[in-house]
C-alpha cells in the first residue's frame, strides 16, 4: 500500500489505490455519499438515523478489532459504551466541562474499564472469556440501580449539553469521525500490530512460541477497542443527552455482535456496513410496530444462513479474488495479477 | 426465615440444574452456545398457559403436550437454523440469538406483554417442623430431583448415553467408530429442549409469565454453566445449587437486593474463574487446534 495522505498525487492515489478494486471503489463513493447528503436532504429524522448508524457503526467496528482481529470474544462490549456514556455525562453535569473534553475522557474511562476487565480474563479463553465478559456490564448495571443518587438509578443522568448547536454539525462532527476512526481501525488491521492480532486469534500457542508477549497484545486489543467503543458511547450521551440503564443492557452488546457478525468480521467494513443496512432497517421498520424485531431477528437468521461468513465478506469473494502467488486481492475477471502480474488461478478451492 | 431461604434456594437451584445441565450437554456434543435455550423455556411455561387456561385441558395433559411440542419445536429448530452452518461456530451463536428474538417476538404478538399467571397444579401445603411448605413447591422438588436422575441414568447407563458423551469427548473419532453424530446431536438437542421445557413448567405455576422472561435465567445459565466448568454434567449441578442459594440469600438478606441478584452471583462466577480459569469441574484440556 502506498502511503494513505499522499496528497500530492490524489488522482493517482484515487486511481491506483481506490478505482482499481470494486469494494474501494464502493467504501469511497459510500462516504463521499455520506459527506454530500445534507446538501439534498434536509429532513431531521433521516440525519438522526444516520448520526446514530455512524455512532453504533464506530462501536460495532470497535466490536470487531478486539472480538474478530484478535479473536477474544466480548459478549459484554456494552460495557466500555455504558462507562464512557456515565463518565461524560456525569463531568458535564456536575462539572460542566464541554463535550470536546467529557468525550475523549470518557473513552479514557472505558479504557481504563478494559485494563480493569482485561488482566484478570486474559487467563480465559474462548466461551469462558465471552461469558466472564459478558457479566460485567450486568454487575456495573445492579451498581448503577443501588446508587440512584449519582446515576439516576432507572431514569439515567439527563440534561446534558448537546453534541453542537445544530443537527447539521452533528451530523458532520458523527459522520466524519465514522469514517475517519474506521480508516484508523482498519490500517490498525492491517498493521504489524494487526497481524499479531490475527495471529493470536489463529494460534496462541505458535504466536507465544516466536517469542511475542501475547499478554501485552491482547491488553491492547481491549484498550484499544475500550478506547474507540467509549467514544462512541460519549458521542451517544451528547447526541441523545441522557444516559441511562440502556446503554450497558445485554441486548446492546448483542446488537452490537449481531451487526459485526451480519457485516462480516475481520473486516472493519463489515461491521460499519452492517449496521448502516440493520439500523436504518430497524428504523423502517417502525411503520409495522408489533412485528419489527420479528422481521429482523428472520432477516439476520435468512441471510447468515445463505452467507455464514456476512455479508460483505460474501459479496467481496463474488467480487474479487487473491492472487495465488502475492496474495493481493484482485478483480474477479482479471486475467492476470495487477501487481505481479502472475496468472490468476481458477477460484478458490 | 432460614426455612425460607432453604426452601427457595433449593428450588431455583433446582429450576437452573435443569436448565444448565442440557446447555452444557449440547454445549458439550455439539459445540453450540446455545442463547435460545432459556427461551424453550418461556415458550414451554406459555404453552402450558395456552393448554391449561385458554384451552381448558386438563393439567397433566396440558404439561404432556407443552413438553411433548417444545421438544419437536427445538429438533426442528436445530435441523433448519443450527446443522447448516455448524462449522462456523460465531454465526451458530448470532442465529441463536435471533431465533430467542424471533420466539420473544411470537410470544408477544399472541399473547401480548401482560404478566400472565398460572393455576398450581396442587393447592394446599404441609407443615415441616414448623414450616409451611406448599404441595407445590415439593412436587417441583421432586420433579427436579427425577429429571436429573433420569439425564444420569441416560447419560451413564444407556448406549444412547454412551454415543453423548464419547461425541461430547472427540467428534471425530466417535464418527469413525460408527456413531452418527448429526442424530447424536439432534437427540441431544432434543433431551436438552426438553429439559429446558420441563423446567419452564414447573416455573410457570411458581411465578409470573412473561415474554422476557428467558433473559435473567440465560445470564444465569451462562454464569453456572462458566462457574462449573462447560460442559460438565457435575459442575453445572453444582454451580446451579451454588447461584440458586447466592440469589435467594441475596434477595432476603440485603437491601435492595433484587437490583444486585445478578451482580452478585456474577461476582462469584467471576472469583471462581480467576481462581480457576476452567471452572469448579472443568477439565484444562490441550488447546484445541
Amino acid at each position: 500500500m502506498a502511503p494513505l495522505f499522499s496528497f500530492r498525487k490524489i488522482r493517482l492515489f484515487l486511481e491506483k489505490e481506490i478505482f482499481i478494486l470494486p469494494s474501494r471503489m464502493i467504501a469511497f463513493f459510500f462516504c463521499l455519499g455520506l459527506l454530500i447528503l445534507p446538501l439534498f436532504i434536509k429532513d431531521p429524522y433521516l440525519l438522526r438515523i444516520i448520526i446514530l448508524s455512524s455512532i453504533f457503526a464506530i462501536f460495532a467496528a470497535s466490536w470487531d478489532l478486539l472480538s474478530g482481529f484478535t479473536g477474544q470474544m466480548n459478549f459484554g462490549h456494552a460495557l466500555f459504551f455504558g462507562v464512557a456514556a456515565y463518565t461524560s455525562a456525569i463531568l458535564n453535569l456536575r462539572f460542566g466541562f464541554p463535550p470536546w473534553m467529557t468525550i475523549p475522557i470518557g473513552a479514557l474511562a472505558a479504557v481504563i474499564a478494559g485494563l480493569v476487565i482485561g488482566i484478570p480474563c486474559l487467563r480465559l479463553k474462548g466461551p469462558y472469556l465471552a461469558l466472564a465478559t459478558l457479566s460485567f456490564p450486568i454487575i456495573l448495571m445492579g451498581i448503577v440501580f443501588t446508587i440512584p443518587k449519582i446515576t439516576g438509578g432507572e431514569l439515567g443522568v439527563s440534561g446534558i449539553k448537546p453534541l453542537a448547536s445544530s443537527r447539521l454539525v452533528s451530523y458532520y462532527i458523527c459522520v466524519i469521525l465514522m469514517i475517519g476512526l474506521g480508516l484508523v481501525m482498519w490500517k490498525i488491521g492491517d498493521s504489524k500490530t494487526g497481524i499479531i492480532f490475527h495471529a493470536i486469534r489463529e494460534d496462541e500457542v505458535a504466536v507465544r512460541a516466536s517469542g511475542i508477549n501475547t499478554t501485552r497484545y491482547k491488553l491492547l486489543a481491549f484498550s484499544l477497542s475500550g478506547f474507540f467503543a467509549g467514544l462512541s458511547g460519549g458521542l451517544y450521551t451528547h447526541f441523545i443527552r441522557i444516559a441511562g440503564p440502556s446503554t450497558l443492557e445485554v441486548s446492546l452488546s448483542f446488537q452490537a455482535i449481531i451487526w459485526a457478525i451480519f457485516g462480516g468480521v475481520v473486516t472493519i467494513y463489515g461491521p460499519i456496513t452492517g449496521v448502516f443496512i440493520l439500523y436504518p432497517l430497524m428504523e423502517f421498520l417502525r411503520i409495522l410496530p408489533e412485528i419489527r424485531t420479528l422481521m429482523f431477528g428472520l432477516i439476520v437468521i435468512i441471510i447468515l444462513l445463505f452467507m455464514p461468513e456476512g455479508l460483505t465478506t460474501w459479496i467481496r469473494d463474488r467480487m474479487e479474488e487473491e492472487c495465488p502467488r502475492c496474495k493481493v486481492r484482485n478483480v474477479a475477471w482479471k486475467k492476470t495479477c495487477r501487481i505481479c502480474f502472475a496468472e490468476m488461478g481458477k477460484k478458490k478451492e | 426465615m432460614i426455612e425460607n431461604i432453604l426452601i427457595n434456594g433449593l428450588i431455583h437451584g433446582g429450576v437452573y440444574a435443569l436448565l444448565a445441565v442440557g446447555f452444557s450437554l449440547i454445549f458439550g456434543v455439539a459445540r453450540i452456545v446455545n442463547i435460545a435455550h432459556t427461551a424453550f423455556y418461556m415458550i414451554a411455561a406459555y404453552l402450558i398457559y395456552t393448554f391449561s387456561t385458554r384451552m381448558g385441558l386438563h393439567p397433566l395433559l396440558a404439561i404432556l403436550f407443552s413438553i411433548a411440542l417444545v421438544t419437536g419445536i427445538g429438533m426442528v429448530v436445530y435441523q433448519l437454523s443450527i446443522k447448516p452452518i455448524q462449522e462456523h461456530e460465531i454465526t451458530v451463536l448470532i442465529v441463536t440469538i435471533a431465533v430467542a428474538m424471533v420466539f420473544q417476538e411470537i410470544v408477544l404478538l399472541i399473547y401480548g406483554g401482560h404478566f400472565r399467571g398460572n393455576p398450581s397444579l396442587l393447592t394446599g401445603f404441609i407443615q415441616i417442623s414448623g414450616v409451611r411448605v406448599s404441595y407445590q413447591h415439593l412436587l417441583t422438588l421432586i420433579v427436579v430431583f427425577f429429571v436429573l436422575l433420569l439425564t444420569w441414568v441416560i447419560l451413564f447407563r444407556t448406549r444412547l448415553g454412551i454415543a453423548i458423551r464419547a461425541t461430547a469427548q472427540d467428534r471425530e473419532v466417535a464418527n469413525l467408530m460408527g456413531m452418527n453424530v448429526n442424530r447424536v446431536a439432534m437427540v441431544t438437542m432434543g433431551i436438552a429442549v426438553m429439559m429446558a421445557a420441563i423446567g419452564g413448567v414447573l416455573v410457570a405455576p411458581l411465578s409470573v409469565v412473561e415474554p422476557y422472561m428467558w433473559l435473567h435465567p440465560l445470564v444465569m445459565v451462562l454464569a453456572i454453566v462458566v462457574l462449573g466448568g462447560l460442559g460438565s454434567i457435575k459442575g453445572s449441578l453444582a454451580g446451579a445449587f451454588i447461584l440458586g442459594f447466592t440469589e435467594t440469600l441475596v434477595v432476603f438478606l440485603i437491601p435492595l437486593g433484587a437490583f444486585l441478584k445478578g451482580a452478585f452471583s456474577l461476582m462469584i462466577m467471576i472469583v471462581v474463574l480467576l481462581i480457576r480459569p476452567e471452572g469448579l469441574f472443568g477439565v484444562a484440556f490441550e488447546e484445541e487446534r
